[in-house]
């Protein structure tokens, strides 16, 4: 394996990358909605379905067992990528929604009561928000909400004070805000947590594909995400909990896969992970997802890591000199990604035009309508950079943005 | 008075011009630049045409037999558009907004663009302005 990061060799394992978008070459910045794909997971996904297609678990066939070993294999390649105690802990899901969805109704119905408190912070993604809303008003709980400053850093002072003053059930955090880049200290958000008895979801969508996490080290009770955003395929989420708290909840939907015994008189439930897994599952893009995982690791230690933080001081450094820019985010805890506004300027207008140069970033609300209401925006631009993305492709949309703007203005 | 089809070859002949698409643009950003202002008090929440990334607000009042569309939007190239809309469809009867055929859309050589993005809220708009023709039709 290669101990230097080799951009180029790197660039060729995105096929994706590789093409013109209206007569320029694409520049993909929107690695915040979803990242590209390795060739590793492509093929994966093809010789699945070539070769060893088959529903798992009850098959005494061959490709049922082939299928099955590789679906499992996936779970426990994320037991080790998130150093999780054991196999049963990892929940496969739709994605982050999927996951932060099945906590609120199993563990949210069956703990929450009048008068609770969920704390979620302004910078949530809309799926960290809603599914909250949803349970706590049916339980007669109540949202509060963790304020954030100008900067985009959370106040972890008025946490704290929330925590000591209110009846604080629960807390929902990202680790990392999708739409400014602000990494929170879910570490001390969740001993905080844990001091008053409360119970921690970390919200992962954004932090998975760009640090390791430590569930264990950083004693986390319910961590989501999706693998879309960690190179992997669209359609399969991942939710680890503590054993014991997902061995208390009640299952979430009923179906196959999910029982143990059923009878018109009584039912009893699978053991975990199954417990939470019914029907047939997303099979083929779990498999692949585990390529993602193995393309991660084959990658030297802190490559990811210090490319995207090179991306982000040089895209910084290079936005502050365009007039009128203003990047919203400040935050000294940031991963690699920008947004920005422009006096006067309607985000949609520059997202448009820019893409007329092959320039993918994404512009709007970013689902954090309550982030946007907080700095008193319509939206934003923002660019997204993961570890394939060069210092080169930055010149190109920084020179397409300049160009964009004066056709604006 | 142009017809509504006279008024889209005007458009389709004028973006002929062009055969960079930059220039299209630029040309559609100063369309929309020109659009006549909206009078404030009609920018109000129910005027919002929904399913636009930017806002977009469209008002429409009966002049004798023709309607006429006022709009506006916080984006400029949406205003380009609304802007072209307003130039073809505006000061018609109901009946004519209501069977006119919208082509200049296709054939001013941004159709890609225009068309396919859900987020720009063209076709909103056209089906806003359409309701519009419906209801002055049957209220005459
Ligand atoms: C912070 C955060 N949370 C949750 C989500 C939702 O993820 P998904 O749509 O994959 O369920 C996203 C996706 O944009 C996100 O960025």
């Amino acid at each position: 394996m290669a101990e230097k990061f080799d951009i180029e060799q790197v660039r060729k394992d995105f096929p994706i990358l590789d093409q013109q978008v209206n007569g320029a070459p694409l520049v993909y910045f929107d690695n915040a909605a979803t990242t590209q794909k390795p060739q590793m997971v492509i093929d994966a996904l093809n010789h699945y379905y070539t070769r060893d297609n088959a529903n798992i678990h009850r098959g005494l066939h061959t490709l049922a067992e082939r299928a099955t070993t590789g679906y499992e294999l996936t779970r426990k390649k994320l037991k080790d990528f998130l150093n999780a105690e054991s196999t049963d802990q990892i929940i496969f899901t739709s994605g982050t929604t999927a996951g932060i969805n099945l906590v609120a109704q199993t563990y949210g119905r069956a703990n929450f009561s009048k008068g609770d408190i969920i704390l979620v912070s302004n910078l949530e993604h809309h799926s960290n928000i809603v599914p909250w809303q949803m349970i706590a008003e049916e339980k007669g709980a109540e949202v509060q909400v963790i304020p954030v400053d100008e900067a985009g850093i959370l106040d972890m002072k008025a946490y704290v004070e929330l925590l000591d003053t209110k009846r604080v059930k629960f807390v929902a955090v990202n680790h990392v805000s999708n739409a400014i880049g602000t990494i929170n200290p879910i570490a001390y958000i969740i001993e905080q947590a844990h001091r008053v008895g409360a119970k921690v979801l970390i919200d992962g969508a954004q932090s998975v594909a760009h640090f390791e996490i430590d569930v264990q080290a950083l004693d986390i009770d319910f961590l989501a995400f999706s693998a879309h955003k960690l190179f992997g395929p669209t359609g399969v989420g991942v939710l680890y909990g503590k054993r014991a708290l997902l061995e208390a909840m009640p299952p979430y939907q009923g179906g196959g896969e999910m029982i143990k015994e059923v009878s018109f008189a009584s039912t009893t439930y699978n053991e975990l992970p199954y417990k939470f897994e019914a029907g047939t599952p997303n099979i083929a893009d779990v498999y692949a997802f585990g390529f993602a995982l193995d393309y991660l690791k084959s990658l030297p230690k802190n490559a990811v890591w210090e490319q995207e933080k090179a991306l982000l001081d040089y895209a910084t450094e290079q936005l502050m000199q365009i007039d009128g820019l203003r990047i919203v985010g400040q935050a000294p805890e940031k991963i690699a990604v920008v947004s920005f506004v422009i006096d006067g300027v309607h985000p949609q207008d520059i997202g448009v035009l820019l893409d007329k140069f092959g320039v993918a970033i994404r512009t709007g609300h970013h689902c954090a309508q309550p982030l946007m209401a907080r700095y008193e925006l319509v939206g934003t631009c923002r660019a997204s950079f993961a570890f394939y993305n060069t210092k080169s492709e930055i010149d190109l949309f920084v020179k397409a943005l300049k160009r964009t703007i004066t056709m604006l203005s | 008075m142009a017809t509504i089809n006279e008024t889209q070859d005007e458009l389709i002949e004028e973006f002929g011009l062009f055969e960079d698409w930059a220039d299209k643009y630029e040309y559609l950003i100063d369309l929309g630049k020109k659009l006549s202002p909206m009078n404030e008090a009609f920018k109000t929440e129910e005027n919002v045409i929904k399913g636009c990334q930017s806002k977009v607000w469209l008002h429409a009042e009966k002049h004798g037999d023709h309607i006429v569309f006022f709009a506006d939007s916080e984006a400029i190239i949406v205003k380009g558009m609304i802007s072209m809309l307003i130039r073809v469809l505006s000061n018609h009867t109901p009946a004519e907004i209501m069977q006119a055929d919208l082509y200049f859309i296709d054939q001013i050589g941004m159709a890609q663009h225009l068309a396919q993005t859900r987020s720009n809220g063209l076709v909103a708009m056209v089906k806003q302005m359409k309701n519009y023709a419906v209801a002055f039709n049957a209220m005459a």
